[in-house]
């Protein structure tokens, strides 16, 4: 097994809605509850789950963005938010992010040359040449040419800026990038040029992907193990292609059985989908309203991620069983 | 019998500050009563102002200068606009996108259910609110007496999608445009709405227009399948024919390039996507010859000069390329 690069132990993250004026009664939402998880070096992590299961303020907590309400991330056995403002410095460097809508993550102001050199000015790296130098070099890498260098966001299409911020995550000479469903707002052609492309960048520069993203096709393409998301928690955790063939958690079987083919002489039957990802509840297991097999336990005890099988895990009472 | 809806040679163009662009370019179509035709194609290739032009609803700098549009024989496009009023959610529905953006914030979604009914129906407030809830307990809403009386935002999307539905729905069409009806939504959402919409066809034994941009949806839902490109319609057959062996190469481009989507198909992880090169050509300076020439693997001098029409190659497989029946004689080509 290759040592963790990130390991994170019980990490919560809350909030709490603000009370208004008729609901006197404070809300509070575990965005991430009881998280624990490793990302090993040089691997892809795939990270799914539906809109509000917290894997975007995961990815925040790691990239150091948020607090957590507690519990710890650890970047090479240090806690990262026990930094001092040096070594914090140099996290920044090593983790970056990409991410989703390459429209609103670009300075319009701001030319492509210069978008993508900007990290190394923050950082003081090198000096004029050489900044000139890599950003050239890098964006001959991420599929840009030259003569592009000096047009503006508005000028490239959809693929193209994402190529832009794709470069401007990779100029630091990271060790870890979170891509955050960065292929989400492209067109199916476009999506697959820049899923390539993430690929070989992963190779040549020897990086580690935490790759979230909602479409279970495009993680399974890209992950080497693949951790599921439901309302805060993970509820399966096992390798990309034991989690498409046997799923063990329901939710798993709900979001691989939505996932529309493309045999039109085999239509599936949906009908076993109900409901929708609501507020959890106070006892027992958050998905027992949704689940097809919930028993008397589900609504009495709260699952826990355990260990099934060698590097699978799973939050169910019934695994085993079903 | 005839086919509920036929188009021909629609042409829909934009006046913009930039020039003059075709949005749909000499489309004709046709689809039978109690079929599903599914459209696909990416971002700005036309189908959601094909749907528009339809229901003539495109923007004021939009027009149709020619073709015609039949629906059950008669051209929507001669209707004067009162005539078009009253076909418009009677006959012909439409749900879109964006449910947050397409239901009126400020008013209760039973309110907006009945006003269709009562616009159409001519039926008085009480009954119409009756229908409503009656609507909305046939769309799957759980306890629709008091939903009717929320407002859109206290709705989680799907709930809103289904309330679109119901509305759409009230007056029973024969047609109903359905343009991404699910891409807002999650996974499972969308298998529940993609479902609703296959139940409510069914029972009422109603016509679907689907148009998506994800070929899954498309390939499980619809009969007959139309490829868009760049305001063109470059591929159109039986959804069996065009995933077993699409004739256009831009089709086949689009099928390849899904990252293991038939699992089982391709265990195997493969290691890298097929793609197609390049990007969609700009409408506002196309050059002469076929759209897709500087993408295409197959293309040659005739394909710069001369631009394909679509051509029946198969029964019922229409394809818009000159190497259309070399690649459905050979299979695929190099």
């Amino acid at each position: 097994m290759p040592p963790s690069l990130i390991e994170i132990k019980k990490l919560y993250k809350k909030y709490s809605l603000a009370s208004g004026i008729l609901n006197s009664k404070k809300r509070v939402i575990p965005a991430v509850n009881n998280v624990s998880l490793q990302i090993y070096k040089g691997e892809t992590l795939g990270l799914v789950g539906e809109s509000g299961c917290g894997k975007s303020t995961l990815a925040r907590l790691i990239a150091r963005l948020e607090k957590p309400s507690s519990g710890n991330i650890c970047f090479k056995g240090e806690d990262i938010f026990l930094y001092d403002k040096k070594a914090l410095k140099a996290y920044r460097r090593n983790v970056q992010l990409i991410f989703q809508d390459p429209y609103s993550s670009l300075n319009p102001r701001k030319s492509a040359a210069s978008i993508i050199k900007e990290p190394l000015t923050i950082h003081r790296i090198g000096n004029k040449n050489q900044r000139q130098e890599s950003v050239t070099q890098l964006m001959e890498k991420v599929g840009l040419s030259r003569e592009q260098a000096h047009r503006y966001p508005h000028e490239f299409s959809g693929g193209q800026r994402q190529r832009i911020g794709i470069a401007r995550a990779l100029v630091l000479k990271p060790e870890f990038i979170i891509a955050d469903e960065p292929v989400s707002a492209l067109d199916v052609s476009i999506q697959a040029q820049i899923l390539n492309l993430l690929k070989d960048l992963k190779q040549d520069f020897g990086l580690t992907y935490l790759f979230i993203s909602h479409d279970l096709n495009v993680i399974r393409h890209m992950s080497d193990r693949i951790a599921v998301m439901y309302l805060g928690q993970i509820v399966e955790l096992a390798g990309a292609s034991e989690i498409y063939e046997h799923p063990f958690h329901p939710y798993t079987r709900m979001l691989l059985l939505a996932l529309p083919g493309c045999d039109p002489a085999n239509k599936k039957r949906i009908a076993a989908i109900t409901g929708e990802a609501g507020a959890e509840n106070d006892r027992g297991c958050n998905f027992q309203n949704r689940c097809p097999d919930k028993r008397t336990i589900c609504s009495e005890q709260e699952p826990v991620l355990t260990q099934i099988e060698d590097e699978r895990f799973c939050a169910c009472h019934l695994t085993g069983s079903i | 019998m005839p086919p509920l809806l036929q188009i021909k040679d629609l042409v829909t163009i934009f006046d913009t500050a930039r020039g003059r662009i075709k949005a749909v370019d000499g489309v004709s179509l046709s689809i039978d009563s109690g079929e599903t035709l599914g459209i696909v194609g990416e971002s700005g290739c036309g189908k959601t102002m094909l749907a528009l032009s339809i229901m003539r609803l495109i923007p004021t700098n939009g027009k149709i200068i020619s073709g015609k549009v039949l629906f059950s024989g008669r051209d929507l496009l001669a209707l004067s606009s009162e005539e078009m009023r009253a076909k418009r959610g009677s006959e012909i529905a439409m749900i879109f996108q964006e449910p947050m953006t397409s239901l009126n914030p400020v008013f209760r979604v039973g309110e907006q259910i009945a006003e269709a009914v009562r616009l159409h129906k001519k039926l008085p407030a009480k009954e119409a609110m009756a229908l409503a809830g009656e609507q909305l307990r046939e769309v799957g809403i759980p306890d629709p007496e008091k939903r009717m009386s929320d407002y859109p935002h206290q709705l989680s999307g799907g709930m809103r999608q289904r309330v679109m539905i119901a509305m759409a729905m009230s007056c029973h069409p024969q047609l109903l445009l359905a343009d991404e009806p699910t891409t807002a939504l999650d996974v499972t959402i969308q298998a529940q709405i993609l479902d609703l919409i296959s139940e409510l066809k069914k029972k009422n034994q109603m016509t679907v227009v689907l148009i998506s941009h994800d070929l899954g949806i498309i390939s499980q839902e619809a009969q007959k399948i139309a490829v868009m490109y760049a305001g063109k319609m470059v591929e159109s057959a039986t959804a069996g024919q065009i995933f077993v062996k699409p004739l256009h190469p831009y089709t086949q481009g689009l099928i390849a390039s899904l990252p293991a989507r038939c699992v089982g198909v391709d265990k195997e992880q493969q290691k890298y996507l097929q793609t197609i090169p390049g990007s969609v050509p700009s409408l506002y300076n196309l050059a002469p010859g076929c759209r897709f020439y500087e993408r295409c693997s197959y293309a040659d001098n005739h394909c710069a000069q001369e631009e394909p029409l679509l051509e029946e190659i198969e029964q019922e497989h229409f394809a818009a390329c000159w190497k259309s029946s070399d690649i459905q004689k050979e299979g695929k080509l190099n």
